[in-house]
């Protein structure tokens, strides 16, 4: 096994490809992603768990990137806000909040749709309480919470 | 965050290595970054534990079910064996943090989260689970969150899990290896440590063990049971009083076994054997819940802001037992 060491050469597969950087162990996989890899899509809210702006697919799962260390996504598969589209044509659950004007702001935005597309995956959207309860862990501080339910509804009966 | 070293580790003989280098442990790593990112801890090393083969769920041969410590509060969560036997600790886990959170956290880890308390979380306060002899701002300040049950005059920080509540009601244990190899079972109630003058040490483990696998006893199959979590809103917060309930009615539906454990309200997981000796062969009807429940917060010694939590408990035992007996 490597010996302890405080900086590495990190190899992540982001939307597919593969992507080298170099990263501090303090780094974290959601300031890896924006601040070295440069995609800013995916939010800093709290850096605490507590908001879900951070949200990203771990390996087809939903996880808070501020909660983990970027080393510790060595040879993983991440899905970012930024790999949903396929060119111009929106990811379904994408289309669905913008029909549902499903937020103001935008700032939670990358975070809830990531979360919904997990749900979705999950078979966990088979009900308005269940998104509900699936979603509580993306904080909308605009508070369009009854336009993201309504998209996450639509875009989960079109098969997510 | 402050500096520190990484190492991922292949195995239990390497985790104790670095343990004994004077590395901390990180598995899911969803409380360890927080404190990480407070700098309520400054580990010169971190050494992951994620490579070790300590996740998934297996029934024993004596029809136990034996939980790995790696495995993902989601990933017990949905295991069918888990939720058909023993409800308790399902609801505990649905009701656990966020989706995200139940990807991350492993149940080993939910063992050993710290308390929420905001004085722990904050380092520019005293605070003598942190800093030990620093003096305990809670008793005094802010403590609508904080313990009514095994508090002492150094610390009355709840121990916030819901996990260990529910394995409490279902006599489970945990199993530890030290650094030499050694294995042991530690049962879940016997786990979590009183605060006493020595708040910093919470729970059974010494330096250097290792969390390998949880496991819930052929005999909790027995019994029907049901957990209750009362919190400041629906769904992604944390316990402000929690109940679980495991029993078993013999065939004139008298209360022939019971083990009942609160959390939110205590500083460790709270067992309640007056009223668990309350129910025992009565009848499960609602003035026996009732007259049972009261006892629930027998001993609470309550602050300013907390009060509110000794009649709480009472009426989380209470509900849950109405729910589990189909009284509603």
């Amino acid at each position: 096994m490597p010996e302890p060491a405080h900086s590495f050469m990190l190899t992540i597969h982001v939307n597919g490809v593969e992507r080298q950087v170099q990263v501090d162990a303090r780094t974290t996989l959601l300031d890896a992603l924006r601040d070295r890899l440069h995609l800013t899509g995916t939010k800093k809210g709290c850096a605490l768990g507590q908001c879900g702006a951070c949200t990203v697919l771990l390996e087809d799962r939903r996880v808070v990137s501020c909660l983990m260390l970027a080393v510790m996504a060595e040879g993983k598969q991440v899905t970012t806000i930024e790999g949903l589209a396929r060119g111009e044509e929106l990811h379904p659950v994408q289309a669905a909040f913008v029909e549902h004007d499903a937020f103001q702001c935008g700032y939670c935005t990358p975070g809830q749709i990531m979360s919904a597309v997990g749900a979705i995956k999950e078979g966990r959207a088979r009900s308005d309480d269940e998104i509900r309860e699936q979603m509580s862990g993306n904080l909308c501080r605009c508070g369009a919470y009854t336009n993201i339910v309504a998209a996450v509804r639509d875009a989960a009966a079109q098969g997510g | 965050m402050q500096p520190f070293s990484y190492a991922p580790v292949a195995d239990a003989a390497a985790a104790a290595l670095r343990a004994r280098a004077g590395a901390s442990f990180i598995a899911g790593g969803t409380d360890m970054l927080q404190l990480l990112q407070e700098n309520v801890l400054q580990p010169d090393e971190l050494a992951d534990l994620n490579g070790l083969p300590l996740a998934g769920i297996t029934e024993e041969a004596d029809g136990a079910l034996r939980i790995g410590a790696l495995t993902k509060l989601q990933e017990a969560a949905d295991h069918p064996l888990l939720r058909e036997r023993h409800p308790v600790v399902a609801e505990a886990l649905d009701a656990t943090a966020s989706p995200m959170v139940r990807h991350m956290a492993t149940v080993g880890g939910n063992l050993l989260q710290r308390t929420r308390c905001l004085y722990f979380r904050d380092v520019s306060t005293p605070c003598n689970k942190r800093q030990p002899g620093s003096g305990c701002s809670a008793l005094e300040g802010e403590n609508r969150h904080n313990a009514i049950l095994g508090g002492s005059e150094h610390c009355i920080a709840v121990q916030p899990s819901d996990l260990p509540v529910a394995l409490v009601a279902v006599d489970a244990e945990v199993l530890a290896r030290n650094t030499d190899g050694a294995e042991r079972w530690i049962p879940v109630g016997g786990f979590h440590r009183l605060p006493g003058d020595t708040p910093e040490i919470e729970t059974a483990l010494k330096p250097g063990d290792l969390i390998l696998a949880i496991r819930i006893p052929a005999h909790a199959a027995r019994w029907r049971s049901h957990y209750v979590k009362v919190r400041d809103r629906a769904s992604f917060a944390w316990a402000l009083c929690s109940a679980a309930v495991a029993l078993r009615l013999d065939e004139q539906g008298r209360v022939a076994e019971v083990r009942i454990a609160a959390g939110g309200v205590a500083t460790k997981p709270w067992r309640l054997p007056r009223v668990e000796q309350e129910l025992l062969g009565h009848r499960l009807d609602r003035d026996r819940v009732r007259l049972s429940a009261v006892w629930a917060s027998e001993g609470a010694v309550t602050r300013t802001g907390n009060a509110y939590k000794a009649p709480m408990l009472q009426h989380t035992v209470e509900r849950a037992l109405i729910e589990l007996g189909g009284l509603a």
